[in-house]
């Protein structure tokens, strides 16, 4: 027990004072980055990663509460409504997404959501009376929760680190839930699970609501971070973006897909400050993800750590990731 | 991890030193002053890597003119990559301010960049010299830390309207521009100007930014006897060449990025006959812009255009700026004065000066695109001299009407 | 009048255009049930390599057509490497396959502006396309015709190609059921890198004839694979028919929904996928659903 929640522990510490040690706001901002991004992975890891549904159009609805959030703003309304209404759009447009993708799976739900993911990306670029088109929306202030300044970088990031820490915890649940676990089912044996008598279409689209939840909360800590919303988030790049981050980190894990948000922004925002070539670089870590750790950045980690700690039995580790799909 | 900390103490120690250095030891002139520290926000990968590069050409070289030193003190350059969204901007903003706290900004490229972090500089109280167009960076909603050294979106579209009206005798003008901020905002003082001197615009084309093939959109000019077109990046390349290929003859005016001189390698004998006017031509006969071309082809081998004019002066304007503050910055706000008070008489562009919003007061050339001994250059036909913002207008009766737009002025039915 | 008929000529160019792009991603899909998003860089990779050579960057100007083979055969066998030592290595698995095709698309688009610089190329006109055809009703483009034509004899050479030869029976037989094919003895492992060859080699096919027209600039690969994604959704994954009929509806869809319905031009485009991912997810002419 305590081998498991001694990482855990300090890695929350470590989190909480981290202001204090990273040197400088620019680094707390990067790491708040991290944070609101790693709740957009784990969104998505919901249905990537546990459903085995991979959607290539989630910059979407990320951007869908982002747009809300600027919009009501920019109508008059305050903090709350745009948050709420965000919410609330960010959750109905995700049951929408989910009653047309969930009709297929696979390489078809990959299409599915591609094709969704566009046709929002072609309504901000282009409905322009809405959206200002190129030209985007500006979100003048942060909110002020209960008297807390959020335009303050390291209020900012407490906030940030509170919501990650409860979307973290509530995808653990989640994965430990029997709603998760019949995901899981669905994902690896689908055709079973409907003979179990298992509802899997119900399933998964639970699961595509929680997810839907996620994105929606990343979106509207991703305005606020940047103070400006373009049609660019919702481009297919940014689908990509997050879904490079699960695919690299390990998806259907719970840290896979914060390790992969890391390593994203990490290349992204501070190593592009060092190597001109990182869209490159980035490609090039993908690829060799692919070829070294097939199974992602966490598990491919552990099953090299155990193959260098238990001498005994390197075969029966690389059996175990072998067999799994 | 572990290489972030050791970079993040290596630079805790060198600022500890610095620290000790000014405070502790009253040192003579030449080593009291730290490094100036410049950043540029610019895009150097990605669709509009095009401009961004000739950004940093433009600084660097102004840079190793000046051997690295203003007003005595040594300049570290920090160029970022924005990638050219407004997110990574923003980021890039607060890595050049929050860590490298340097002391003035060049850049960004795009207006939609400059948008996402205008705020942001405002309230770190930044200056910023920025090449890119949002009219109301300098007109409504002006930030005190904002200085724009090329040209507004519009200042280079008043006098061209003014030349086709006026020498051109074009009577019904299309205009065509992407569909954001900077092309509405150019076709909107285009059409303010064009249709005071008695012309009339007939139709408006809003092509979006991205836009793979022109056709649709060539296809709707019609019943008019001149084009206008305002875009930008690789964008004029691509739509003279579907123009061309639509077998449309009207004449075609365009701003400063529509004929940029650095399209000239890329353009084809399909552009030739367009005009454009530029706040800075590559053939302007001075000899500190034969200093600037010759130094660019030396190091690039490549002519300067638009973006790299721009930003080698915008770092002459810094250089000056330090210059008069007395190569102090420690206050800002006196740095900013002293950068809005910077009158250069001798640019690549021409005399400058800023107006008291910062915008720049300066030439304006009229070119038109010809062929000589087989090469393309744009050979300057017209200087309006001095133009600012506001172009021939009462600033005032100029402000109280709303920010050029798409559907402003409105089109006339 | 004449607006209406510029656009439908040019309707059809681009979607010959896109077929030429699309006819190599739709068998690719449909035999290796790879989403293959390296496409659109391979279309740039194409483009960039010919006007290398149509406009003699490296000292070496060759005849358009000529610049055009070299080119198609440098990414054919870009593609068969691709295929070889990476994605053999990913039978069936889309998360690894999605991570490895968009790797390699940055690191192409990257590699593109390292290598040629921001600059967007002019690729000249071909010898003797340079001009109009004049019909009564009009002037068209010459070249825009003959990119019709030249997507036609491709589309009937393909049709050959899969419907005559022994390698097209062993083509059409792996798309549709590739345990069978394997199991009468064809070598699916060989003929999957044919493939992938043939449709790298169509895609920068496609890119350098599409240089005149578009142009060669950084970021065409992102706006050319997600309308090659549409024909082959639209037409159906594998069938050479559906990526023909899918590319001209595009091709109509694009230029009218731009000039007509320009604020909802990307919805226009759009949302014809959509209803028939949802109507028949097997697409107008696919056989089976992905």
């Amino acid at each position: 027990m305590i081998a498991r929640t001694l990482p855990i522990a300090v890695a929350v510490l470590a989190l909480l004072t981290l202001p204090l040690w990273i040197g400088g706001t620019y680094y707390v901002n990067v790491t708040s980055q991290i944070l609101f991004y790693a709740i957009f992975a784990l969104g998505l890891n919901v249905l990537a990663g546990y459903g085995g549904l991979v959607s290539l159009g989630h910059a979407g609805l990320f951007g869908i509460s982002s747009y809300v959030v600027g919009y009501m703003l920019q109508l008059g309304y305050g903090h709350t409504a745009a948050i709420l209404m965000a919410l609330a759009v960010g959750n109905v447009s995700m049951a929408i997404y989910a009653l047309l993708s969930l009709r297929s799976t696979g390489i078809g739900f990959i299409m599915i959501t591609l094709a969704l993911g566009q046709i929002l990306w072609g309504l901000a670029y282009r409905w322009i009376s809405v959206t200002g088109g190129d030209n985007g929306i500006n979100v003048p202030t942060r909110p002020a929760p209960f008297g807390l300044s959020l335009a303050d970088s390291g209020n900012f990031y407490y906030a940030t680190l509170v919501v990650f820490l409860l979307s973290v915890i509530a995808v653990a649940i989640f994965a430990r839930s029997p709603l998760g676990a019949a995901l899981m089912g669905t994902r690896d044996q689908p055709r079973r699970m409907n003979a179990l008598g298992y509802h899997v279409l119900a399933i998964r689209f639970w699961a595509c609501l929680f997810s839907g939840l996620l994105t929606s909360v990343s979106g509207i800590l991703f305005v606020y971070y940047t103070q400006f919303i373009s049609p660019q988030t919702l481009a297919l790049t940014s689908s990509a973006e997050v879904l490079l981050m699960v695919i690299s980190g390990g998806p259907g894990t719970l840290l896979g897909p914060i390790v992969g948000a890391g390593l994203v922004v990490v290349v992204k925002n501070v190593v592009s400050g060092f190597i001109e070539r990182w869209n490159f670089l980035l490609g090039a870590i993908f690829v060799a993800i692919v070829i070294l750790m097939p199974e992602g950045l966490v598990p491919g980690t552990v099953r090299l750590w155990r193959l260098a700690t238990r001498k005994r039995a390197p075969a029966k580790a690389e059996i175990k990731t072998e067999g799994k799909p | 991890m572990s290489r972030k900390l050791t970079r993040r103490q290596m630079m805790a120690a060198t600022a500890a030193g610095a620290a000790a250095a000014t405070f502790k030891f009253p040192m003579p002139a030449i080593a009291q002053a730290a490094p100036f520290k410049l950043g540029l926000l610019t895009v150097k990968t990605g669709p509009l890597a095009q401009g961004g590069i000739q950004m940093e050409q433009g600084v660097v070289t102004f840079l190793k003119e000046k051997n690295y030193t203003f007003a005595g003190r040594k300049v570290d350059f920090i160029s970022a990559d924005t990638g050219g969204n407004p997110a990574g901007t923003k980021t890039k903003a607060q890595e050049l301010i929050e860590r490298d706290k340097v002391d003035a900004i060049l850049g960004p490229l795009a207006a939609f960049e400059l948008l996402a972090i205008t705020d942001y500089v405002r309230d770190q109280k930044t200056p910023m010299l920025s090449l890119a167009g949002a009219e109301d960076m300098t007109q409504r909603r002006p930030n005190p830390y904002f200085l724009r050294p090329a040209a507004s979106s519009s200042q280079a579209m008043h006098p061209m309207a003014d030349f086709a009206a006026k020498e051109l005798k074009l009577k019904r003008v299309v205009t065509i521009s992407e569909d954001f901020a900077f092309g509405h905002e150019q076709m909107g003082g285009f059409q303010q100007t064009f249709e005071e001197a008695g012309g009339r615009i007939v139709n408006k084309i809003w092509p979006p930014l991205v836009t793979p093939d022109y056709t649709p959109f060539v296809a709707q000019i019609a019943d008019c006897d001149g084009v206008c077109q305002g875009f930008a990046g690789s964008n004029p390349l691509r739509f003279m060449k579907t123009y061309a290929a639509a077998g449309l003859k009207y004449p075609v005016v365009s701003g400063e990025t529509g004929g940029d001189d650095a399209l000239l390698r890329s353009f084809g004998d399909e552009a030739l006959g367009l005009y454009s006017c530029c706040p800075y031509t590559l053939d302007h006969n001075t000899d500190s812009n034969k200093r600037f071309v010759a130094a660019m082809v030396k190091d690039y081998g490549v002519e300067p255009g638009f973006y790299a004019a721009g930003l080698y002066v915008a770092a002459a304007v810094v250089a000056a700026g330090l210059e008069k503050s007395g190569g102090k910055t420690d206050d800002k706000e006196a740095f900013v004065k002293a950068l809005k008070a910077v009158d250069l008489k001798d640019t690549p562009r021409g005399p400058i000066k800023f107006d008291h919003l910062g915008n720049v007061v300066g030439d304006f050339y009229i070119r038109h695109l010809e062929k000589v001994n087989g090469k393309l250059v744009n050979k300057t036909i017209k200087t309006y001299k001095n133009v600012s913002q506001f172009w021939t207008y009462d600033e005032k009766k100029f402000l109280q009407q709303p920010v050029y737009s798409r559907n402003y002025p409105p089109l006339k039915t | 009048m004449t607006f209406y008929l510029v656009l439908t000529v040019n309707s059809v160019t681009f979607g010959g255009l896109l077929f030429l792009l699309s006819a190599g991603f739709s068998l690719i899909f449909g035999l290796m049930r790879i989403p293959n998003l390296t496409h659109g860089s391979l279309f740039m990779i194409g483009a960039y390599i010919g006007a290398t050579f149509v406009i003699g960057l490296l000292g070496v100007k060759l005849n358009f057509w000529l610049a055009a083979i070299l080119a198609t055969l440098a990414v054919a066998l870009l593609g068969a490497l691709a295929e070889r030592l990476l994605l053999r290595r990913l039978p069936g698995d889309q998360l690894a396959q999605v991570l490895v095709t968009l790797g390699l698309s940055f690191m192409a688009a990257d590699a593109c502006l390292a290598l040629w610089g921001g600059d967007p190329l002019n690729v000249p006109t071909p010898d003797g396309l340079g001009g109009f055809v004049r019909t009564g009703i009009g002037a068209f483009p010459l070249y825009r015709v003959a990119v019709i034509a030249i997507a036609v004899v491709f589309a009937v050479a393909l049709w050959l190609l899969l419907d005559r030869t022994r390698l097209g029976a062993m083509i059409r037989a792996g798309v549709d059921d590739p345990d069978m094919a394997r199991v009468v003895g064809i070598r699916v492992s060989q003929l999957f890198t044919i493939v992938f060859a043939l449709g790298a080699g169509l895609a920068a096919f496609a890119g350098i004839i599409g240089g005149p027209i578009l142009s060669v600039y950084p970021g065409l690969d992102q706006d050319m694979l997600p309308l090659a994604l549409v024909v082959v959704i639209l037409g159906g994954s594998g069938s050479l028919l559906g990526s023909f009929v899918g590319s001209i509806v595009v091709g109509f869809l694009y230029n009218f929904g731009q000039a007509l319905l320009p604020e909802l031009a990307y919805f226009v485009l759009f949302l014809p996928m959509l209803l028939v991912l949802l109507l028949r997810p097997q697409g107008l002419f696919g056989r089976h659903v992905p």
